[in-house]
């Protein structure tokens, strides 16, 4: 039933890419001597050209603030996004290997800055999340009591989905990028020369271009970015893991029978699994796994768990498709240059929630920067590190956060009293000190930082250590409410 | 409408924000149309009619005020609900995201300006 997970096909660079110098000159060499004091003019001017490589939500989100501030202030821009892919196309062909849902904080900002995500690119908009424990399952509504979280697919589906309804998001966002004016170039960039300061791309099949600025939004499945991460150009790549995602296909009547419009997560004691869930999009359903290392062995421990066979039995659901990319759990400590800079995953992203929220926020700061204050390491460092070291400053609580849920959840009782807890907040429609916790920490719509305050909350301190006593014995009223 | 669509539907008629009501949102329209009224001593004046991307209710956001307007379903529409806590988090975080918010507000002024200009003319 299920494939051995492996690295996805098709990285977004070929192991071919090559970092060419000129003579002894290294690529920190050209970096240092362009610091604006050195009388260079280290800003984007009419007529400048700037290359994006990668045409995912962070390039693409990044093309379109950048040519939208730079149209404010009558700065005519020239802007390559180079992507290979199609996102027309189904399959791994067109995918960006996600699991693909954009947080409730995300669909409202999106909104405020006039991106409403249209219904063929959303396949499922949820309103609740189911949390699965072997002591029980609790439903949590949205606080908002609409649908505000999007299921979409980042590309144009998995396997077996042509011809159905519904787009790519990715795709979606490259077009708004296109019509601020941005141009697409199905060209593989394999490698970088540096002349004169200035960095020149080198693409598959010949050709090369000079720019006044790159843009590197190729996420962490990408040999480009192990290339910069080698001396000495001393930007520092990120920590990866690797994480699983599966698709499974039935009738979309079946779908919204088992999982209706909630996101199922699973809170199960199995070593090296941070979590589960299961996501709804019409005629599929996503499965995704985080936690250290995703190999065979666990994805089979956790598709065997009664929890899973209770939610979804997907040994009567075909998997159409698989892929165990590597996901971002460390962000660079320089993720900027003179004329370079990291955005969205390649860069600094939110630990395990909201990656596409963190390259929402990086390449917006790195284009308002671009724009106002210039492409100099000194500008980035002052006006687009601030935004990445806050995501990087709120990882640190969350994994504080998350090893107190590793703590919870290998204990019988903790879990008991999370149950309980959650079980009761709904009853009274009351205090939601534990379902807020869960929401937030499940959704990605707020902080690690708030999740944290809210915990210190008294209220949420008194209830948990009185259900943690309840939680000595078993409850008997144990059912599953989802 | 697709499964896929966010927020919340609301059939025709259907009042989204009652004037007089203290809020603490904004809504983003997604589809549909809604129409913005305000009751007076003489009855209901409609103020504008809003299709999808528009949004209203934003003087909630930026002002501890009640609703100045009601806004309700002119047909199906559905609208998305944004908090004003998430929003004002993120304008501090982001400046520019007023932008977007000021340049409508902004777009609102001049419309009504032209709307007192033409009154005065009449009045004249």
């Amino acid at each position: 039933m299920m494939k051995a997970p492996k690295m996805p096909q098709n990285f977004f660079l070929s192991t071919s890419i090559k970092l060419r110098r000129s003579s002894s000159q290294s690529v920190a060499d050209s970096f240092s001597s362009f610091s604006p004091d050195d009388g260079s003019d280290l800003s984007l001017k009419d007529g400048s050209r700037v290359a994006v490589i990668g045409g995912g939500p962070a390039g693409s989100f990044f093309s379109f603030f950048l040519l939208k501030m730079a149209d404010a202030i009558d700065l005519d821009l020239q802007v390559d996004i180079y992507e290979p892919r199609s996102f027309t196309l189904c399959g791994p062909a067109g995918c960006n290997h996600c699991g693909g849902i954009v947080s409730e904080s995300l669909v409202q900002i999106l909104a405020a800055e006039g991106i409403n995500l249209p219904a063929k690119v959303v396949q499922r908009g949820i309103e609740s999340y189911v949390v699965h424990m072997d002591v029980g399952s609790v439903s949590l509504e949205s606080p908002a009591k609409e649908s505000r979280i999007a299921a979409l697919y980042r590309g144009n589906g998995p396997k077996t989905s042509e011809g159905l309804p519904g787009e790519s998001f990715d795709g979606f966002l490259q077009d708004l990028a296109i019509e601020k004016g941005a141009n697409v170039v199905r060209k593989l960039v394999t490698g970088v020369d540096w002349s004169d300061g200035r960095p020149c791309l080198r693409m598959s099949g010949g050709g090369s271009s000079t720019y006044d600025l790159v843009t590197v939004a190729t996420g962490v499945n990408s040999n480009f970015l192990r290339l910069l991460g080698e001396p000495p150009t001393e930007i520092k790549l990120p920590k990866t893991t690797q994480t699983y995602i599966c698709e499974f296909r039935s009738s979309q009547e079946e779908i919204q029978r088992i999982l209706g419009d909630s996101m199922h997560v699973f809170l199960l004691d199995i070593p090296r699994l941070e979590f589960g869930a299961i996501i709804p999009k019409g005629e599929f359903a996503t499965m995704v796994m985080l936690g250290d290392e995703i190999d065979q062995d666990l994805v089979q421990d956790f598709l065997d768990s009664p929890e899973v066979r209770r939610c979804f039995p997907t040994d009567v659901t075909p998997s159409v498709c698989s892929c165990s990319p590597l996901i971002n759990m460390g962000g660079m400590k320089r993720p900027y240059a003179d004329r370079l800079v990291l955005i969205g995953d390649s860069g600094v992203t939110r630990l395990y929630k909201d990656g596409i929220g963190a390259a929402f926020r990086t390449a917006k700061a790195a284009a308002s920067t671009a724009v106002f204050q210039g492409v100099s390491q000194e500008a980035f460092r002052k006006n687009y590190w601030p935004a990445c070291k806050a995501i990087d400053t709120d990882n640190a609580i969350g994994k504080v956060i998350f090893a107190f849920t590793t703590l919870f959840k290998h204990s019988r009782i903790s879990r008991r009293a999370i149950y309980r807890m959650t079980g009761r907040e709904q009853k009274r429609d009351g205090g939601r000190h534990m379902r807020a916790v869960l929401w937030n920490m499940f959704t990605g719509s707020a902080p690690y930082r708030d999740i944290f305050l809210r915990t210190l909350h008294p209220g949420f301190i008194v209830g948990l250590v009185w259900n943690l006593f309840l939680g000595l014995w078993p409850s008997t009223t144990r059912k599953k409410e989802a | 409408m697709g499964q896929g669509a966010l927020g919340s539907v609301y059939k025709n008629g259907d009042v989204i924000v009652r004037q007089g009501e203290l809020a603490d949102c904004m809504y983003v329209v997604q589809s549909g149309e809604v129409e913005v009224v305000q009751a007076t001593h003489g009855g209901e004046h409609r103020l504008a009619v809003l299709g999808v991307g528009d949004f209203f209710g934003e003087m909630a956001v930026f002002e501890k005020e009640v609703r100045s307007a009601t806004v309700r379903a002119h047909g199906e529409a559905r609208a998305l609900k944004v908090d004003k806590r998430t929003l004002l988090r993120r304008i501090k975080e982001d400046p520019l995201l007023a932008v977007n918010l000021l340049q409508t507000m902004s777009q609102r002024i001049r419309d009504l300006n032209a709307t007192v200009a033409a009154l005065q003319g009449e009045d004249s």
